[in-house]
């Protein structure tokens, strides 16, 4: 595994009006780490992921993504969004595209892939995660897991650098949750840098490099999963273990 | 029998082909379908426009001036008839300019988009925001998730509202009269003045109407089948 740094958050703050979400957020997130960010509800988790692209602006703080000051009003977001996939829980893919087109769109759009090519590499995806078969249905026509293993690989079609998950198994039956592990895993195995927010704490432990977790919009602890699960420092961890480990 | 089928012949004659008297009503035809198309497409882009106006305000709390203007805009139009606005626009705005066609799609067109633009903006409201985030997380920037996942989206869900204002725009276009435009509803109007019968002159008119309406309602119906095509 290289150490070469990915992203690097330095201070990071986020407010909704009066209401701090996230205060004093530091973490570095080296190549082909998979980075687990596990907490109550409401602790700031998912502000956390989506301030990493973007999606929310963090009021405080810095955002180094391969080297480049992302929270920088000048630079170009949209450019380095490209190279960072993100799962969604409620998947959102678009109703209104074939499942291969809500693959190709993004690469062909932004990336001036030929039709051709991106139909290659999505189809190459597709196989993967045993779906090529319904590379001409519509999203509606698909189970939740389906859609999610779709909603996966599209991210995928623009070859990025890092995978951010925002709770990606929380919409889902529990049956159907293995099978988008599954892909999660495989991923992990090639190395893909990830970022996860879950609440699959066996997840946690198979597969992360490294373990935070989250409290009232605070970074309260970090480790590998091993640290985190069985030698808990803090008190307010050691409740939450209890809590959902049985 | 006979006499009644007399009597039609004689006032299909004297209200239609006496004088050519049919020419008030074809010419009439062809300037009012020329007024609705055209303030059609001037209506949606203008009500396009100011949806997104006024929807990335409600979104995103930016374009505070514009989406101010756009308000205004929809304040007056919506808050004025459109006979009104017709003459205002031919005698105040338009005082000087001889086509009166041209003010006709003008006053038609920009009373209309403020309608498509409310129906519009209701559209882009009902789409998921997880739809604009996921485009965005893709890397488009803002007005490329609009275009290629946004508003195809909002579209279709509002093509049945669309395509009644568009009904509601070419019935309002019989008001071209004020302005002395000869259209299909003014053309119908004298030939009832020359002849004294209201009838058949009138009847005519609205069947016309009538069968534009419903050719119009067809295509917007076999649009809305097409595009239903992803809902399983």
């Amino acid at each position: 595994m290289t150490t070469e740094s990915l992203i690097r958050v330095e201070h990071l703050g986020k407010k909704f009006g009066e209401m701090k979400a996230l205060s004093d957020i530091n973490t570095e997130i080296k190549k082909g780490e998979v980075v687990v960010v596990i907490g109550p509800s409401g602790s700031g988790k998912s502000t956390f992921l989506r301030c990493l692209n973007l999606l929310e602006v963090p009021t405080e703080g810095k955002i180094f993504f391969e080297n480049v000051d992302i929270t920088d009003k000048k630079a170009d977001i949209n450019r380095h969004r490209q190279k960072m996939g993100m799962v969604f829980q409620h998947f959102n893919l678009f109703p209104h595209m074939t499942i291969l087109k809500n693959m190709i769109i993004a690469p062909m759009k932004l990336q001036k892939k030929s039709e051709k090519e991106a139909t290659d590499i999505a189809m190459e995806l597709l196989k993967r995660v045993g779906l090529e078969d319904r590379a001409n249905a519509y999203p509606s026509q698909l189970s939740g897991g389906q859609k999610q293993r779709i909603a996966i690989v599209r991210a995928l079609c623009m070859q990025p650098d890092v995978m951010l998950f925002d709770e990606p198994t929380s919409a889902l039956d529990p049956e159907m949750v293995g099978e988008v592990l599954e892909v999660m895993k495989g991923l992990a195995k090639e190395n893909m840098t990830m970022v996860v927010v879950t609440h699959e704490m066996g997840f946690a432990k198979e597969v992360a490099t490294r373990v935070m977790f989250m409290a009232d919009g605070k970074q309260v602890e970090e480790g590998t999963p091993k640290e985190i699960f069985e030698s808990p420092k803090s008190q307010r961890l050691k409740t939450f273990l209890a809590k959902v480990l049985f | 029998m006979g006499n009644i089928l007399e009597m039609l012949q004689n006032g299909f004659a004297r209200n239609f082909i006496t004088e050519d008297r049919y020419l008030f009503i074809v010419n009439g035809f062809f300037t009012t379908i020329q007024i609705t198309f055209f303030a059609v497409l001037l209506g949606i882009c203008v009500g396009f426009l100011i949806a997104m106006i006024r929807a990335t305000h409600d979104m995103t709390g930016k374009l505070k001036i514009p989406n101010y203007i756009c308000k205004l805009y929809l304040t007056l139009i919506r808050g004025t008839p459109t006979v009104v606005q017709l003459l205002m626009l031919n005698f105040i705005v338009f005082a000087s300019m001889n086509n009166k066609i041209m003010v006709a799609i003008l006053a038609f067109g920009i009373n209309s988009g403020a309608y498509v633009a409310e129906i519009v903006r209701s559209g882009i409201m009902s789409i998921d925001k997880g739809q604009m985030e996921a485009g965005r997380s893709l890397g488009f920037h803002y007005i490329q998730s609009m275009f290629y996942i946004v508003l195809p989206q909002a579209f279709k869900n509002v093509l049945p509202a669309l395509g009644n204002e568009m009904i509601v725009l070419l019935k309002e276009t019989a008001i071209s009269g004020y302005i002395a435009i000869q259209d299909l509803t003014k053309g119908g109007d004298i030939i009832r003045s020359r002849t004294y019968d209201a009838y058949f002159p009138l009847l005519t008119v609205a069947a016309i109407y009538l069968m534009i309406v419903m050719i119009m309602t067809y295509f917007v119906n076999r649009l809305e089948r097409r595009l239903r095509n992803s809902d399983h």
